[in-house]
């Protein structure tokens, strides 16, 4: 019986934590959402659903749109809302989603 | 099992909550073990109205913690979303298009409910419906939108809407604004009277300016707008007059509050109009009454004097009544603009941390962003945007982020924008409703 407890124990214990996956990184992410697909998957809308894109390549892109060496037509207004960490954290969510 | 959460924490970092001193004592662990019900992290949560707020806070709820038991109630089976609804009036979209129906929250694990709610008990935790069932709950989201006041102006009541309809709720509204248009003469004048701060989306009443002067443009050029605006200034002004004049020419005529465009009194029958402007005979008037926080807001005392609600900044809960949450346009969210956007926006933050306080966690400052898109023509459209954070308990605007489109841009670019306006509307719908 103890020997089975401790596993069981951790599970429960797990079970009581969800909120451990609503990171910071999933909440930023989120925000995407609603515009670029909800899990990054496409909808068929006319901007591009992020899921398809590797984390590394939006990190990049948000930097570009933010810093001005890439100009857009919404994309530099959103991306000046955010640190590089806070793009790193938002891109490693939904870049790994993927489809 | 198919549960991330669960999955997603290893072993190890099982261990390191324990050690951290951040877990539940093992013997209310064993406790949660013995009964299905009451185990920390589980409970319920009813949400009341389902707009783009409350079914994305559903939505969310679920996605976040799926122990929840999450019960959205909302009388009507579908739901017609005010974006959208203004290119519906100007008949280049079917209501079929901005339509949606819940069987996508459905699917992921959410009770809808259809019903009306004609009570709250807030100490007892309790919800009662129509049909005389009652939900209780720990947790209780409200998204009731807005509801009009018919007492600032001389001459309306909430009948008026029958004969002058605001369309400023979708649905039916719209249809017979746009019914009103289609059979008005060639040579008529169509009266926009927008309401005073703060409204529900706040370029909605000039976007719809905008899709009316197309349809007259192309159906009976001779017709006039005529603009009272409730106010002295109002949002993307500059580009909206820019595409109104590039687009329309003389067609719109816009008058500040302060230029005339105070209004006194309406004769509903007549359609005359008593404003500081003069005396307008109108052939179609869209009387956009002045706003406030939905009806169960009022009826649940969860409105100050303003008419809305105030909330905490990060969590969204009441200041005014415990264990209950306000999103959407019914409560005072700093700088955020009363959108659907801001709505899904906030649906997120606040399902988050609430999921975040039942399990008994600190709360997580989550950027709120939102974008306002608005067409001047299918093809011509303009947009607003910000990021927002929480600093010092108050929302504020990311100092830098956000704008609006620029001036005097090309064709092209208003075109690609208007492309965008069509994906925006597909995308958040598909988020909240698919």
């Amino acid at each position: 019986m103890k020997k089975s407890f401790l596993p069981l124990a951790g599970l429960l214990l797990a079970a009581s934590f969800p909120a451990q996956a609503v990171d910071r990184g999933e909440m930023l992410a989120n925000s995407c959402f609603s515009c670029h697909g909800y899990d990054g998957k496409n909808t068929g809308a006319s901007i591009p659903a992020l899921g398809q894109y590797p984390a590394s390549l939006i990190v990049s892109q948000m930097k570009a749109y933010r810093d001005g060496t890439r100009s857009g037509t919404i994309m530099n207004r959103h991306a000046k809302g955010y640190t590089d960490e806070e793009i790193e954290l938002m891109a490693k969510y939904i870049g790994k989603q993927g489809l | 099992m198919t549960n991330k959460y669960t999955l997603g924490l290893t072993r190890r970092q099982i261990l390191q909550l324990g050690a951290a001193g951040i877990a539940v004592p093992a013997l209310a662990a064993v406790t949660g073990c013995t009964t299905t019900q009451g185990r920390r992290g589980s409970g319920e949560v009813v949400v009341i109205g389902g707009g783009f707020g409350g079914t994305a806070a559903a939505k969310y709820l679920k996605r976040y913690n799926p122990q929840l038991n999450v019960t959205l109630v909302e009388p009507n089976k579908t739901y017609v979303t005010c974006p959208g609804s203004n290119w519906v009036i100007g008949g280049f979209t079917e209501m079929q298009e901005i339509t949606h129906t819940y069987d996508g929250v459905k699917q992921r694990g959410v009770n809808v409910v259809h019903e009306t709610v004609v009570g709250v008990d807030t100490d007892k935790q309790q919800v009662k419906l129509s049909n005389g069932q009652t939900l209780a709950y720990d947790k209780l989201v409200v998204s009731p939108g807005i509801d009009f006041k018919w007492d600032v102006h001389q001459g309306v009541d909430a009948d008026t809407a029958k004969s002058l309809p605001h369309a400023y709720k979708a649905g039916e509204q719209t249809l017979l604004l746009r019914d009103q248009l289609r059979a008005m003469k060639d040579g008529g004048t169509f009266v926009l009277i927008a309401p005073p701060n703060p409204f529900r989306c706040p370029p909605g009443p000039y976007e719809r300016v905008g899709t009316i002067a197309h349809y007259l443009k192309h159906n009976k050029p001779k017709s006039k707008i005529l603009v009272l605006d409730q106010k002295n200034a109002f949002s993307k002004q500059g580009l909206f007059m820019e595409g109104w004049e590039t687009q329309y020419g003389q067609m719109i005529e816009y008058v500040k509050l302060d230029d005339g465009g105070k209004l006194n009194a309406i004769d509903v029958k007549n359609k005359v109009i008593d404003a500081d402007y003069g005396e307008v005979k109108a052939d179609v008037i869209n009387y956009i009454a002045p706003q406030k926080a939905g009806k169960l807001a009022q009826m649940m005392g969860l409105t100050n004097e303003s008419g809305f609600c105030p909330v905490n900044q990060q969590t969204f809960e009441s200041t005014l009544q415990p264990n209950v949450y306000v999103i959407g346009d019914a409560c005072i969210a700093g700088p955020m603009p009363k959108s659907g956007h801001s709505a899904t926006s906030q649906a997120k933050a606040m399902a988050a941390n609430m999921v975040l306080a039942m399990a008994g966690q600190d709360t997580v400052s989550a950027k709120n962003v939102n974008t306002c898109y608005s067409l001047v023509t299918p093809d011509y459209a303009i947009s607003v945007a910000a990021v927002y954070d929480v600093v010092d308990g108050k929302i504020v605007e990311v100092k830098g982020a956000g704008g609006v489109s620029p001036m005097g841009a090309t064709p092209q670019v208003r075109k690609q924008e208007a492309l965008y306006t069509r994906g925006w509307y597909r995308s958040i719908t598909d988020e909240v409703w698919g």
